[in-house]
C-alpha cells in the first residue's frame, strides 16, 4: 500500500490538452473516486497513474517515488478494466495466476495465494471454469482477483461496474467496498456513475472538461458544491438552478420572493440552487407556486415536475397523498438549505 | 472462446418454439436456387472425379472422356508408389509446405499484430504497401526471385524454393483484421501484468486468433503444397522436386503419362484432403470474419 500523488498533470493529444494541471493526494488505503461525464479525462488520469498513456507534464508519485518513466509493470499497481480483460483461453485459475507470472513466489506460495484470493471472492469452486462459463458478476470478480493476486501498492479500477445490470452492479459496489474494508489498500476508482461515486468513496473527485471541479467527502460535494457543474451532477434528480439577484438582506427570485439568505451579494446576479427533496409541497404560502406537469412516483417519494412561471422545478412530494399533473401547487423551502452562486462564474458563493 | 462463441449460428427463436412446423412445399425460386447449387457443385466436383478415374485407367482408355473405365486397374497406383521418387517428392512437399506455413504464421501474425495495436507514424502507408504487393502477380515476380536466387546462390536449395512464400501479404492482412477483434484492454492488462510486448503477443493475442491462425495454416499449406511455376524453374535437381513438379515430369515431350500424374495427384491430394476436414470449421470461420473469399 502507499500514496499517490499527482502534480500539475497535463495531458495533450496533438497540441490539444486534454487535461489541465491535475493535482491530488491520495492518502495510503483510501478510496477515491474519479466521477465526471463521458470525455472529461477521469479515465486518462486513471491510465497515466497505470503508464499506459505519456505523461506530457507534471508527475506521478506512487508511495513518494515519481514514476513517470517506469513501466506500468514496474509501479506496483494492480487495475481492473471496464470489460474484465479475463483471458477467454483461460480458466479462471490461470486468470488469477496470470497476475503472478512474473513473481518470485514459489509455484507452492503462488497456488496457495491464488487459492487465498479465491477464496476472499467466493470463486473457489469456479477456479477451473473458463470465463464462458461465468455470470457477468463472477468474470468481474475473476478480475478484480487477478489484481488483488498480486498485492499491488494501488489498485486502479477504469468504470469495472458500467456492463453489469442494475442490480448485479448494487452488489458489486458492496462487495468493492467490503474487500476495501478488508484488504484496505489504496484504491483510485473511475466512473461515470454518481451513485457510485457517493456509495463506494472516502473523497470523490468530481472532473469535467479535463479540469478537478471539487474534491471532498460525497456529504461535502453533496452539501457544498463548489460550482453548479457539482450541484447538478451529484445528486439524482439534480438540483434545482433558479435565477435570481442579490438584495440587501438576500435574494430575489426570478418570480419575485424575496427569500432572506443574508447580506452579501446586493445587486449581483445569482443562480440559487435548491435540492428537489428540500421543497416542500405545502397546502398554502410557499415561495413558488405552480401547476404539475408530470408525477414520478418511486414508491417512498413522488417526484413531481411543476411548472412555475414557465421553468421546471422539480420537487419531491410524499409517496402517500402527491399531487398529480394538473394539481396547482405551492413550494416551500428552507432558507438554511439553498446554495447560492454567482449566475456568472457559477462558482458558489460563501 | 467468447470471439468464436459470437459467430456461432444460433437456432432462431421460431425454431426452438415450433420443433413440429411442417416443411413448406419447395416453391419456383427454392427450386431454381438447389439447381444452380447443384450445377455450381457438378461443375467444382468433375475434375476430381476425372483425377480419379484417369488414375484407374490404362493408358490406352486415358484420352475416352467415359467416367467409368472400361477395364479399372489400380495399377497406376503401384507404379506411383513403389517409384521411390514419389516419396521424396512428398517428402520435399511436406517438408516446404510445412516450414512456409510455420513462417507464415509467426511472421504475418507479428506485422498484422504490430501495424493493428501499435501507433506509430507511416503504419497506414506501410499496410497499404504491403496490400499493393497483392496487386503483382507471380508470373511477373518469379524472373526477379529467379535473378535474385542465382546471385544469392539459392537455387537448386529447399531455401530458394520456400523463400517467396516466407510471408505473405494477404497473411499480414488477415491477421491485422483479426487482431483488430482482440480488444486492447487484454493487452494493457498483460502489460501491467509485467509481459513484455513479445509475450504479450505471444501469451495474449496469439491464443485469441486461433481461428484465423488455422484459416491462415490451411491457406497457404494448399498454396504451397499445390504450387507449381516457382519451384519448377528454382530447381532442376528430381532430388529436390516438388510433388507438383515431380508428377508433371511423368512421360517425355512425346507422350505425358496422364494416367500417372493423375494417380499422383490423387494420392497428393489426401494430405490436404485430411487437413482440410479436420481444419473446415475454421476455414469458413475464417472468411465469414475476414470478409474474404477462401
Amino acid at each position: 500500500m502507499a500514496n499517490l500523488a499527482l502534480r500539475d498533470l497535463v495531458k495533450t493529444y496533438d497540441r490539444t490538452e486534454v487535461l489541465h494541471s491535475i493535482n491530488l493526494d491520495v492518502q495510503d488505503g483510501e478510496f477515491v473516486v474519479f466521477v465526471g461525464p463521458s470525455g472529461c479525462g477521469k479515465s486518462t488520469t486513471l491510465r497515466m497513474i497505470a503508464g499506459l498513456e505519456e505523461v506530457t507534464s507534471g508527475t506521478v508519485e506512487i508511495g513518494g517515488q515519481v514514476v513517470n518513466n517506469l513501466e506500468p509493470k514496474d509501479r506496483d499497481i494492480a487495475m481492473v478494466f471496464q470489460n474484465y480483460a479475463i483471458y477467454p483461453h483461460m480458466t479462471v485459475r490461470k486468470n488469477i495466476a496470470f497476475g503472478l507470472r512474473t513473481s518470485k513466489m514459489t509455484r507452492a506460495q503462488k497456488e496457495a495465494r491464488i487459492e487465498e484470493v479465491a477464496g476472499i471472492l467466493g470463486m473457489t469452486e469456479y477456479l477451473d471454469r473458463k470465463p464462458n462459463q461465468l455470470s457477468g458478476g463472477q468474470r468481474q470478480r475473476v478480475a478484480i482477483g487477478r489484481a488483488m493476486v498480486r498485492d499491488p501498492a494501488v489498485f486502479l479500477f477504469d468504470e469495472p461496474l458500467s456492463n453489469l445490470d442494475a442490480q448485479l452492479r448494487t452488489q458489486m459496489r458492496l462487495e468493492i467496498k467490503k474487500l476495501h474494508r478488508r484488504v484496505g489498500s489504496t484504491i483510485v476508482f473511475v466512473t461515470h456513475d454518481q451513485v457510485e461515486a457517493m456509495t463506494m468513496a472516502d473523497r470523490i473527485v468530481i472532473m469535467k472538461d479535463g479540469h478537478i471541479q471539487q474534491i471532498g467527502s460525497p456529504a461535502e460535494v453533496y452539501h457544498a458544491p463548489a460550482n453548479t457543474f457539482v450541484a447538478q451532477f451529484i445528486g439524482a434528480p439534480s438540483m434545482n438552478l433558479l435565477d435570481g439577484r442579490g438584495t440587501a438582506s438576500g435574494v430575489t427570485l426570478w418570480t419575485g420572493a424575496a427569500l432572506a439568505t443574508g447580506p452579501g451579494a446586493e445587486g449581483k446576479a445569482l443562480t440559487i440552487g435548491i435540492r428537489p427533496e428540500d421543497l416542500h409541497v405545502v397546502e398554502s404560502g410557499g415561495v413558488l407556486t405552480g401547476i404539475v406537469s408530470v408525477a414520478e412516483p418511486l414508491g417512498s417519494e413522488t417526484l413531481v415536475y411543476v411548472d412555475v412561471d414557465g421553468k421546471e422545478i422539480i420537487a419531491s412530494a410524499s409517496g402517500r397523498t402527491p399531487p398529480v399533473a394538473g394539481d396547482r401547487i405551492a413550494l416551500d423551502l428552507d432558507v438554511r438549505n439553498l446554495h447560492v452562486f454567482d449566475a456568472a462564474s457559477g462558482e458558489a458563493l460563501a | 472462446m467468447a470471439i468464436a462463441e459470437d459467430i456461432r449460428i444460433k437456432p432462431s427463436s421460431e425454431t426452438l418454439l415450433r420443433p413440429d412446423r411442417p416443411k413448406p412445399p419447395l416453391n419456383y425460386a427454392q427450386f431454381i436456387r438447389w439447381a444452380l447449387l447443384f450445377l455450381g457443385g457438378v461443375l467444382m466436383v468433375m475434375p476430381l472425379v476425372y483425377m480419379i478415374s484417369t488414375s484407374l485407367k490404362y493408358s490406352f482408355e486415358v484420352y475416352n472422356l467415359n467416367l467409368i473405365p472400361e477395364e479399372p486397374t489400380l495399377e497406376n497406383y503401384t507404379y506411383v508408389l513403389e517409384d521411390g521418387r514419389f516419396y521424396t517428392w512428398f517428402l520435399n512437399s511436406l517438408i516446404i509446405a510445412t516450414l512456409t506455413t510455420i513462417s507464415t504464421l509467426i511472421f504475418d501474425s507479428l506485422v498484422g499484430y504490430v501495424l493493428c495495436k501499435f501507433k506509430f507514424r507511416g503504419r497506414y502507408l506501410i499496410f497499404i504497401a504491403i496490400l499493393s504487393t497483392l496487386m503483382i502477380p507471380t508470373e511477373m515476380l518469379v524472373i526477379p526471385w529467379y535473378l535474385m536466387s542465382q546471385q544469392l546462390g539459392w537455387l537448386d536449395t529447399y531455401w530458394g524454393i520456400m523463400f517467396p512464400g516466407l510471408m505473405t501479404a494477404f497473411g499480414v492482412f488477415l491477421m491485422k483484421q483479426f487482431f483488430e477483434t482482440v480488444p486492447d484492454d487484454f493487452l494493457e492488462a498483460a502489460r501491467i501484468d509485467g509481459l513484455n510486448e513479445l509475450q504479450i503477443w505471444w501469451s495474449v493475442a496469439m491464443p485469441l486468433v486461433k481461428p484465423a491462425l488455422a484459416a491462415l495454416a490451411i491457406f497457404v499449406f494448399l498454396g504451397n503444397w499445390t504450387a507449381f511455376i516457382w519451384p519448377l524453374i528454382a530447381t532442376t535437381d528430381t532430388a529436390l522436386y516438388t510433388l507438383p513438379v515431380g508428377l508433371s515430369s511423368f512421360g517425355d515431350e512425346a507422350d505425358v503419362a496422364w494416367e500417372l500424374i493423375m494417380t499422383g495427384a490423387a494420392i497428393s491430394t489426401l494430405p490436404t484432403l485430411v487437413v482440410f476436414l479436420i481444419f473446415q470449421r475454421f476455414i469458413i470461420r475464417g472468411v465469414v470474419m475476414a470478409g474474404l473469399k477462401g
